[in-house]
């Protein structure tokens, strides 16, 4: 089980959360001109690396936030949690 | 090679088993090779045996960071099917429905093909209508299906839970008779066997640390035993597809996730088929041994672990246990996970890559030893003839700029969340 450390409400187990992928994905700007590229790399493209990963999840059985979370893809270690709206460094 | 038989297996009898010839042999890497294969599991194997007996081509490496079928082909839960909706998937995979059925003949090792039926159950009236338009679209495609109804489902498995008072009642299902399942190891051991017997080296523990790619070409791979020049390169290496895509700044439409399966305690037979259950994602089959093989969802956040956590199990049997109740009295024996290289439509990808040279086979999913002889038969084709086949035509790079996407659940991407 991991323990994810939920900005707003503290540590809760990970069945009260569910996953959004990869948080530096950005989607392109609205209302100006996308290149295909852009938009194939933002529908389709991911890095998916081993080792650490910004990642969203949500709280939906929770305070229904998103927030962000730094954690390990290959030891599941969490290393940061953060509102959506802050970054990870 | 000494041919296994009835007579081989008498003949060391009289000698305790001991002097068997090695099935493959442990050499060092050469300093080029005609292709390298990098993935020692199934797909990598196969395709080096088929680019050796369909291509004559033997000059061929493979590369396993690991031991051969350490990975997803040594822990799938062994189910073979075709019973796919579109042209392009339910083509693929018929064929290698073909290969499947003459293998252990073809590789002189038993890989315990056993065409045992799957039944996928219908849980509503518009579940049913869907399998009905999936049945349809491969009966055209020459694929046995057959649409069953409430009474016909009982018939096949009466300890499913056919109470009045379940929360998903079975309507019915769609079969595919011709599907099955097979010994898994085998399959690996089978190629490795035959493929080595053709020249084709299998070295072990050896990790590729890099590439050689000169004006757009690619000259050879680095590994932790040293450089190794090729003049063809094929990355067959399914979770850890980003890893190597990395190294040759390339993104991918490929998430790596984590799979879990698990078996119970050994009990007599029961069960002779495969069955899945269509209100949650929880497939069950039976063993020779009578283990209750049982998979479904990812744990579904990116992971490169091998090893998944407790609550996803949970999740995964409580939809096994609306379905059969009977599994609440067996025992877990173990649980794994292997590394799943999770494309965005669901279809696999068999191509050439922007590198000359260089030939992609990755984007499996969940199902990827079903198809294991037909993806190594397909990429041992692009890789000799430096085209795509017609039967991986559609399963190309490009397709998601393009918009021909192969999502055969229509579920968009990351099928997985969805």
């Amino acid at each position: 089980m991991l323990y994810i450390k939920c900005p707003y409400c503290g540590l809760r187990a990970q069945k009260e959360f569910s996953y959004g992928g990869d948080a530096t994905v950005k989607r392109p700007n609205i209302n100006e001109e996308v290149s295909s590229e852009d938009w194939d790399n933002f529908v389709y493209m991911r890095k998916s690396p081993r080792g650490k990963h910004i990642e969203l999840w949500q709280h939906i059985a929770g305070c229904r936030q998103w927030i962000k979370v730094q954690r390990d893809t290959a030891t599941h270690e969490i290393f940061q949690t953060a509102k959506v709206t802050e970054e990870i460094r | 090679m000494q041919k296994y038989s009835v007579f081989s297996l008498i003949k060391n009898a009289f000698s305790n088993h001991q002097n068997w010839e090695v099935a493959w042999k442990d050499p060092t890497p050469k300093s080029e090779y005609d292709v390298v294969i990098i993935g020692g599991g199934g797909h990598g194997l196969a395709t080096a045996y088929y680019l050796a007996k369909e291509h004559n081509i033997r000059n061929v490496a493979i590369i396993e960071k690991g031991w051969i079928g350490g990975g997803n082909v040594g822990r799938n839960t062994t189910i073979i099917r075709s019973n796919f909706m579109y042209d392009a998937n339910a083509r693929f995979n018929e064929f290698g429905m073909d290969l499947w059925r003459n293998l252990s003949q073809e590789l002189n090792f038993n890989v315990m093909f056993s065409p045992r039926g799957i039944i996928n159950l219908a849980h509503s009236d518009a579940q049913m209508n869907a399998y009905a338009r999936r049945g349809n679209s491969m009966r055209l495609n020459g694929i046995d299906a057959k649409l069953l109804n409430r009474d016909e489902v009982k018939k096949l498995i009466p300890m499913a839970d056919f109470s009045d008072e379940v929360r998903f009642p079975i309507f019915g299902g769609l079969m595919q008779p011709s599907a099955g399942t097979a010994r898994h190891d085998a399959v690996a051991w089978g190629y490795a066997r035959q493929a080595d017997d053709m020249g084709v080296d299998i070295i072990q523990h050896c990790e590729v640390t890099g590439f050689d790619v000169v004006n757009g070409k690619i000259k050879g791979i680095r590994t932790s035993r040293g450089d190794i020049k090729a003049k063809k390169v094929g990355i067959c290496v399914a979770g850890s597809t980003n890893i190597l895509a990395e190294k040759l700044n390339m993104t991918l439409p490929i998430e790596t996730h984590v799979l879990q399966a698990c078996v119970s305690e050994p009990v007599k037979p029961l069960l002779d088929g495969v069955v899945t259950f269509g209100a949650g994602h929880f497939y069950i089959s039976q063993s020779d041994k009578g283990e209750m093989v049982m998979g479904g969802d990812l744990d579904g956040y990116n992971s490169y672990a091998q090893r998944g956590n407790l609550p996803t199990i949970q999740h995964v049997l409580t939809g096994g246990l609306a379905l059969f109740p009977f599994l609440s009295r067996l025992k877990m024996l173990r649980t794994w996970g292997g590394i799943m290289d999770m494309s965005m439509d669901g279809s696999p990808i068999i191509d050439k890559t922007h590198i000359e040279g260089l030939y992609l086979n990755c984007g499996w999913c969940y199902g990827g030893f079903k198809s294991t002889p037909v993806s190594g038969w397909t990429f041992a084709h692009t890789i000799a003839q430096d085209q795509v086949h017609e039967l991986n035509s559609e399963l190309r790079l490009n397709r998601f700029s393009t918009g021909h996407l192969l999502d055969e659940k229509g579920l968009g991407t990351k099928t997985w969340i969805g």
